[in-house]
């Protein structure tokens, strides 16, 4: 990791990446270790609770209220001081749990290296070959127009 | 930093049911004195009593307003706690977290709701130093049998005009409810107050 | 006037057993699971989200499930079970333009920067109901294009207003309206009727965009573009300072591109309806962007001589919840009232027989 990264982009991209981690897989790998992780105290939640999504009119213009989606979220903390927080979408309060966990922990030096290799990296490459997969099977049905000769030659 | 994480509800939805219960019991019997003890707190200027009230009833939709502008902590924790925002134009807010001493001049600009919607008006929220051996008051009207007399200490300059303009505008009007530590007195626009 | 009525306890309790006895089923069926209703009714799931105004397939599952499949009902359940939620803030606007895309189809340009994309659609079946519906075939797995280029498709309605000749999108930062908190009172602004159509009753909408068609109302519209697919939601976390990605969402886009309208110093240009749906909603939002561009009437000089141009009438009529709600109270006792036209109409009876008895003494 480039020592040029600043902090906030770190966690954004910790974060980014184990929020969009599949609920299953995440939990499975977490279940693995949670013994040996340093324990996370709740200071709020996990709460389930709205976020309102919003587009924009004609795609680029003023923005609209299109409906909300349902979003859990979690902050923990350590006993070493560091806070935690997740926010996933959907009603998922184990994820949020495990995800905020994870943030805290990787922001102490000596598990962050461990919570990149064995979670952050693993999740991106998962969302990469499912995006991969997807883009995959939408390209096959990509139409190839070819045009017919006509009489005049 | 992390005191802005800690101090709401143990138990969110039994804490926010049993303060709501408490705060009811205060509006329905105005000058009754209610204990919503020590389990939620909050950084100055916020009493336990207050910071339960904000607790309970303060969401993304009710924006909050300071007297005290050097309130950030506070407002950090309520935004972290309820999702409130803090607003600083008082006429915008839904309640309204007054100083000790507060001027009562700036409470003509607080909300007191429309002929259509009377209720979208400010709740005030009033410190005092106690309820006993200050100005005597005694209270009249909806939900008190007879009479009620509560001497809260502290009260600022201009109380009593300002409650009765209050009282004069029903059905709009603000409610006020007086905090001091983990207890708490309501004063909603119905009642009546004289000086005993 | 309404009458309280005594004595229902035991028949509603029965009925309610007997519904959930009906909704089951036979018992030797296996029952309905969440995960089978999202998997492969994920159409269904689509228009109570849509209509329920609340992205969650789970729960929209659910809905289905608890609704028997009567999906007004389940979007009744759905809006419901929103109010139980608190709403903790705003995502970020979701970027369209940067979808995860499933399927994109435009009816005005043939070759497009990134291609038709024909993705999972119905619209080349021939309609003809496939027995195989009827039993549990292994269907094959779809068919991939390895080393296909991911390639960027930008809106259409960015190419042609690369050339000036559509009317631009105003990017406007404005805090929108919201029905949800704000009662509304006409006339109201875009952003509250693309609020409004996007959960609207997709037959009514469909009615009325139809209409437009049909002369109530001119459009002439050509699909720009439709697009299916995903896009992040990004939220901004106070306690962090920074927004963050929580996940994504499918939604269907349409773009409208109608009849060229010039004004006062402006060169004509083609004018556009808008339509925005959660799910694979298409039919949906194509009748959505006729219909906002027939409710944009003013904006463009045209005279509102069409129901479709009717603010208050679609607006007003487009909320299924609301409709049936007011439909379905007719069912409670109203017994006073109707005892009241019963008195009047024998008395109105009796006066004209008594009329017609004292004209032919009179003769």
């Amino acid at each position: 990791m480039s020592t040029g990264i600043s902090e906030a982009s770190r966690r954004k991209a910790t974060l980014d990446a184990l929020s969009g981690a599949d609920g299953a897989s995440l939990s499975a790998r977490y279940g693995e270790l949670a013994d040996s992780l340093p324990a996370a105290a709740p200071l709020r939640g996990p709460e389930i609770g709205m976020v309102m999504l919003r587009g924009r009119a004609g795609g680029g213009g003023a923005l609209f209220n299109l409906g909300e989606a349902t979003v859990t979220r979690a902050t923990v903390r350590l006993e070493s001081g560091e806070v935690g927080h997740a926010v996933v979408l959907g009603r998922d309060p184990a994820k949020a749990r495990i995800v905020a966990h994870l943030d805290a922990l990787s922001q102490r030096p000596d598990w962050s290296d461990r919570i990149e290799a064995e979670f952050i990296r693993p999740a991106i490459a998962e969302a990469a070959a499912r995006r991969r997969r997807h883009v995959e099977e939408t390209q096959a049905t990509r139409v190839d127009f070819f045009t017919l000769a006509r009489g005049e030659d | 930093m992390t005191a802005v994480f800690e101090g709401g509800f143990a138990e969110p939805v039994f804490g926010a049911q049993s303060a709501f219960r408490l705060l009811m019991d205060a509006m329905a019997n105005p000058g009754r004195v209610v204990d919503l003890g020590a389990g939620v707190r909050g950084p100055a200027p916020l009493d336990n009593a207050a910071a339960t009230v904000l607790a309970a009833l303060a969401d993304y939709d009710t924006p909050v307003w300071f007297e005290d502008e050097a309130a950030g902590d506070a407002a950090a924790w309520l935004g972290f706690h309820t999702g409130a925002t803090r607003v600083f134009d008082p006429s915008a807010c839904v309640f309204a977290v007054l100083s000790a001493g507060s001027n009562v001049q700036g409470w003509a600009v607080l909300p007191t709701g429309t002929s259509s919607y009377p209720d979208r008006s400010a709740t005030l929220i009033l410190p005092v130093g106690g309820f006993e051996g200050g100005m005597a008051l005694a209270l009249h009207g909806p939900g008190i049998e007879s009479e009620v007399v509560l001497a809260p200490v502290g009260l600022p300059a201009g109380f009593f005009a300002a409650m009765d303009a209050n009282r004069a505008a029903f059905p709009l009007g603000f409610d006020l409810l007086l905090v001091c530590g983990g207890h708490l007195a309501a004063l909603p626009r119905t009642t009546r107050i004289a000086e005993v | 006037m309404y009458v309280a009525v005594k004595g229902g306890e035991a028949a509603i309790t029965n009925a309610h057993r007997l519904m959930a006895d009906r909704r089951r089923g036979d018992r030797d069926v296996p029952a309905l699971t969440v995960e089978q209703i999202i998997g492969q009714l994920s159409l269904s799931v689509d228009r109570v989200m849509a209509e329920g105004s609340l992205y969650d397939p789970g729960l929209a599952a659910m809905a289905v499930r608890q609704a028997r499949g009567d999906l007004i009902e389940a979007i009744f359940l759905l809006r419901a079970y929103r109010t139980t939620l608190p709403r903790f803030g705003n995502a970020l606007p979701l970027d369209t333009a940067a979808m995860r895309i499933e399927r994109r189809v435009s009816a005005t340009y043939k070759d497009i920067p990134g291609g038709q994309l024909l993705g999972p659609t119905f619209d080349y079946t021939h309609r003809l109901i496939d027995p195989a519906m009827a039993s549990d075939e292994p269907v094959a797995e779809p068919e991939r294009r390895p080393d296909a280029a991911d390639e960027a498709c930008p809106r259409v309605s960015d190419i042609l207003d690369g050339e000036g000749l559509i009317e631009p999108d105003m990017p406007d930062d404005a805090e929108p309206a919201d029905l949800t908190r704000e009662a509304t009172s006409y006339p109201v602004g875009r952003d509250l009727r693309l609020q409004a159509l996007a959960r609207g009753d997709e037959g009514f909408l469909l009615a009325l965009g139809y209409s437009t068609q049909r002369g109530y109302g001119r459009t002439h519209p050509f699909v720009g573009e439709i697009r299916i697919g995903m896009v992040d939601v990004e939220v901004e976390v106070p306690e962090l300072g920074f927004a963050i990605r929580i996940g994504e969402v499918r939604v269907t886009e349409c773009q409208m591109v109608s009849q060229f309208k010039g004004g006062a110093g402006v060169p004509p240009r083609f004018t556009r309806g808008y339509g925005l749906v959660f799910g694979q909603s298409e039919r949906k939002a194509m009748a959505v962007s006729l219909v906002d561009r027939a409710l944009r009437a003013d904006e463009f000089d045209e005279q509102r001589t069409a129901p479709a141009q009717d603010e208050e009438f679609v607006l007003e009529h487009c909320d299924n919840v609301q409709a049936t709600g007011f439909v379905e109270h007719l069912k409670l006792p109203h017994y006073v009232d109707f005892q009241a036209e019963l008195d009047l109409l024998r008395t109105l009876r009796r006066e004209a027989a008594e009329g017609r008895a004292f004209n032919e003494a009179a003769e």
